[in-house]
């Protein structure tokens, strides 16, 4: 089973080694191919988009369809796309910078990707059954409570079940983070991905229940003849914009500040320096954090709450801005004087800094409520969005994966590949996005699928196309370099980098038990302290002894698939209640799997001290 | 380790002690909040005013509530900060948003 070196293995036991792992390292490996399929989707929805810009009164495709492959790029990249990459890093680094051997719950982080997977799955499902969702990312009522056909269904269940997984992996995070730190790792020791993703999962924790009730709602009005949004039947629609957004500004702080994490580690590594003001960077991470929630209306400025809100909620949102500034600063202040190397993942965060920057410049102009009624529902506000995510948490995502696929894969990408990557990437993504401010000053309308020659937008919808080419063949290059990587790569040790964070004390490729023992941290760079000091790696905290590990488990795949089925049947039972069945059967295998979760007793097992200098369980 | 020593008969005795005080407080709240309920539903029946009934009836769920969350799930003891954080994180978050409906947006 696990203590099989993975090489020999069939293609069939290594499938069901992967649909039954509890390794933190295998589920990264698995939010990764997931989240890098969504993303593939997502940016093929994204070039469609652009093809049919690129001219004024295109036809590449037609109103309706635009409508749908705008909406399942949005909600795509959001949702299947960035937040599992994320999660993708977070469990492959987390337990190993904490000094963990696996994370809390090692059965729910594999319910909380099959969860994610099926209700992406059942999400994209709605392309092939009559229509995908259509009533954009945000599905506002009444257009979403009013859209024919099934599509927004699909949208409904499949962001619930796979909203249901994310909010299990933060619980787990959150109970990893406080629990499981190697001893003498205080909350002040803990590296800042550490501590990013302690306030994001806490961010998960008290913002996805805005959406599973906003959903629970939507899907009562759609599906079981309720009025929650509609005006006629007593109801308000203005409700599912509030519950939307009380989650979705904190949702795009989830995605963010892990990014702020991945620049926190790989800016001090590579100028081998401490991170400058500590202190400040977590501080102003839980500020921003505390903060997110109180900003929500900032996207409800023109519905008409009135002066009062929303000169509150501009000036809220302007003081997000201020320990962001605080965050750059001392980025900034961490390569001043610092002995730099410039490689890939520095590269990225090195392109990250002026674009966030644009990004958050841009955000703060439209907090401006007055200057909204300007900018909101125009491409200016694509333009800001995409600075910040595209720029900020894109940009992230591949500085921590090429800073961490050492760690994960054994192997450093490319390093020529990986520079034509950024440099293409990069270009693509200002010349994209850059020229979408003007657009949107000149009066280019957000989510129209057309528009007209007499209007001056050609120039700039051609360069915005060029530009997403030019990201597209970036990525492409990207794939290439993972797959000659994987090829031909060569091994390196287990501290490449010469890092600072546990991480790095592991050696190559690391233990399935992660650490023979836990080791003790002294300070904060707890690797570097002992490297300062002439030690070769960690000293431990415990003597050589038995190691506890969980047993791989079907049951989350169960659980998932039976939720999986019972989405088609709460879709389906409104044209004929005979799809109750099916619901109920897939109701059934859920609940089916979680008693036998209950009552089955499943105490791990154990691997002998003397098996472990054996290799036991790489 | 530190229980394996010869102070662990008053160690234990001071346990002993300490529970049963923990006893008895349990006991007097478990008491106090009957009584609370009692009160809570005669006012409902009573047929008050409501601008009276209403903030009381608020105040007693509140008090009861620390009661349940302090004497009987142990959030006074020691190891539960972190859990109190999370709680009067999200309490504070809920209660802000909660105002926020309803004197910026709704009035
Ligand atoms: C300095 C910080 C920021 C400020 C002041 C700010 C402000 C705003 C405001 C006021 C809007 C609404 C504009 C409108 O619709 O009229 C907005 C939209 C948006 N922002 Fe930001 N923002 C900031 C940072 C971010 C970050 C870090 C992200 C994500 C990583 C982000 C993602 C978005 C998204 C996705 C939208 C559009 C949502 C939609 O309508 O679909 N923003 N921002
Ligand atoms: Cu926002």
């Amino acid at each position: 089973m696990s203590t099989t070196i993975e090489q020999n293995k069939g293609f069939g036991a290594t499938l069901w080694d992967y649909l039954t792992t509890v390794d933190h390292k295998k589920i990264a490996v698995l939010y990764l191919i997931g989240g890098g399929f969504f993303f593939i989707l997502g940016g093929l929805e994204a070039m469609a988009i652009r093809i049919q810009l690129i001219k004024p009164a295109n036809d590449f495709v037609s109103a309706g369809f635009y409508n749908e492959i705008l909406t399942m790029h949005g909600t795509t990249m959001i949702f299947l796309a960035a937040m599992p990459l994320i999660f993708a890093l977070m469990n492959a680094v987390i337990p190993l910078q904490i000094g963990a051997r696996d994370v809390a719950f090692p059965f729910l982080n594999s319910l909380g990707f099959w969860l994610f997977l099926f209700g992406g799955i059942l999400l994209n499902a709605s392309w092939f059954l009559g229509g995908a969702p259509d009533a954009g990312w945000t599905a506002y009522a009444p257009l979403s409570t009013t859209s024919p056909g099934h599509g927004v269904d699909f949208y409904v269940l499949g962001l619930q079940i796979s909203g249901a997984g994310t909010l299990i992996a933060g619980i787990n995070f959150l109970v990893t983070i406080i629990n499981m730190r190697a001893p003498g790792m205080t909350y002040m020791r803990m590296p800042l991905f550490t501590w990013t993703t302690f306030v994001v999962s806490a961010l998960i924790l008290f913002a996805f229940p805005a959406l599973t009730v906003g959903l629970f709602l939507l899907m009562f009005d759609r599906l079981f003849g309720s009025g929650f949004f509609d005006a006629s039947m007593g109801g308000n629609s203005v409700i599912w914009e509030h519950l939307f957004w009380i989650f979705g500004h904190p949702e795009v702080y989830i995605l963010i500040l892990p990014a702020f994490g991945i620049f926190s580690e790989v800016l001090p590594t590579f100028s081998k320096k401490r991170l400058f003001g500590y202190t400040a960077m977590v501080f102003a991470t839980v500020l921003i954090g505390f903060l997110g929630f109180m900003v929500w209306a900032h996207h409800m400025f023109t519905v008409g709450l009135g002066p009062a809100a929303n000169s509150i909620f501009a000036i809220a949102t302007m003081a997000i801005a201020v320990p962001t500034g605080i965050k750059i600063f001392n980025w900034l202040f961490t390569m001043w004087g610092g002995s730099i190397r410039i490689n890939t993942a520095m590269l990225w965060a090195l392109g990250f800094i002026p674009s966030f920057t644009i990004g958050g410049m841009t955000g703060v102009m439209v907090a401006a409520a007055p200057a909204d009624y300007q900018y909101h529902d125009s491409y200016f506000i694509v333009a800001h969005f995409h600075y910040v995510i595209v720029g900020g948490v894109v940009f992230g995502i591949f500085a921590g994966l090429h800073y961490w696929w050492p760690k994960m894969f054994g192997k450093i990408l490319d390093e020529t590949l990986g520079k034509i990557t950024f440099w293409t990437f990069f270009t693509g993504f200002h010349l994209t996005f850059f020229i979408q401010h003007f657009l949107g000053l000149m009066g280019m309308p957000r989510r129209y699928w057309t528009y007209g020659a007499d209007q001056g937008l050609e120039l700039g919808n051609v360069i915005s196309t060029v530009g997403a080419f030019l990201m597209a063949i970036g990525a492409i290059v990207f794939l290439y370099n993972v797959i000659i990587t994987t090829i031909k790569g060569d091994k390196v040790s287990g501290d490449p980098w010469d890092g600072r964070t546990l991480e790095w004390s592991i050696p190559n490729p690391t233990p399935h038990y992660n650490f023979t023992q836990i080791p003790l941290v002294r300070g904060l760079d707890p690797l570097w302290i002992e490297k300062t000091e002439g030690r070769k790696g960690m000293t431990p905290a415990e003597p050589i002894g038995d190691i506890h590990m969980p047993n791989p488990s079907i049951l989350p795949f169960v659980m998932s698939l039976g939720l999986f089925i019972a989405g088609f049947g709460a879709i389906y039972q409104i044209d004929n209640p005979i799809w109750l069945v099916v619901l109920i059967i897939g109701m059934g295998i859920t609940f089916g799997a979680m008693f036998i979760r209950s009552v089955k007793d499943d105490h791990g097992h154990h691997i002998h001290k003397e098996d472990l200098d054996k290799g036991a369980g790489l | 380790m530190v229980e394996n020593t010869n102070s662990t008969n008053t160690n234990l005795e001071y346990k002993r002690a300490k529970r049963k005080e923990e006893m008895k407080q349990q006991v007097v709240t478990f008491a106090l909040m009957i009584v609370f309920t009692i009160i809570a539903f005669t006012m409902v029946t009573a047929d008050l005013d409501k601008l009276f009934v209403i903030p009381i009836l608020l105040v007693l769920a509140i008090v009861q509530v620390g009661f349940q969350l302090y004497y009987f799930m142990h959030m006074s003891h020691k190891g539960h900060e972190m859990p109190s954080l999370m709680f009067y994180g999200g309490v504070s978050v809920a209660f802000l948003t909660i105002l926020t409906m309803l004197v910026l947006v709704w009035w």
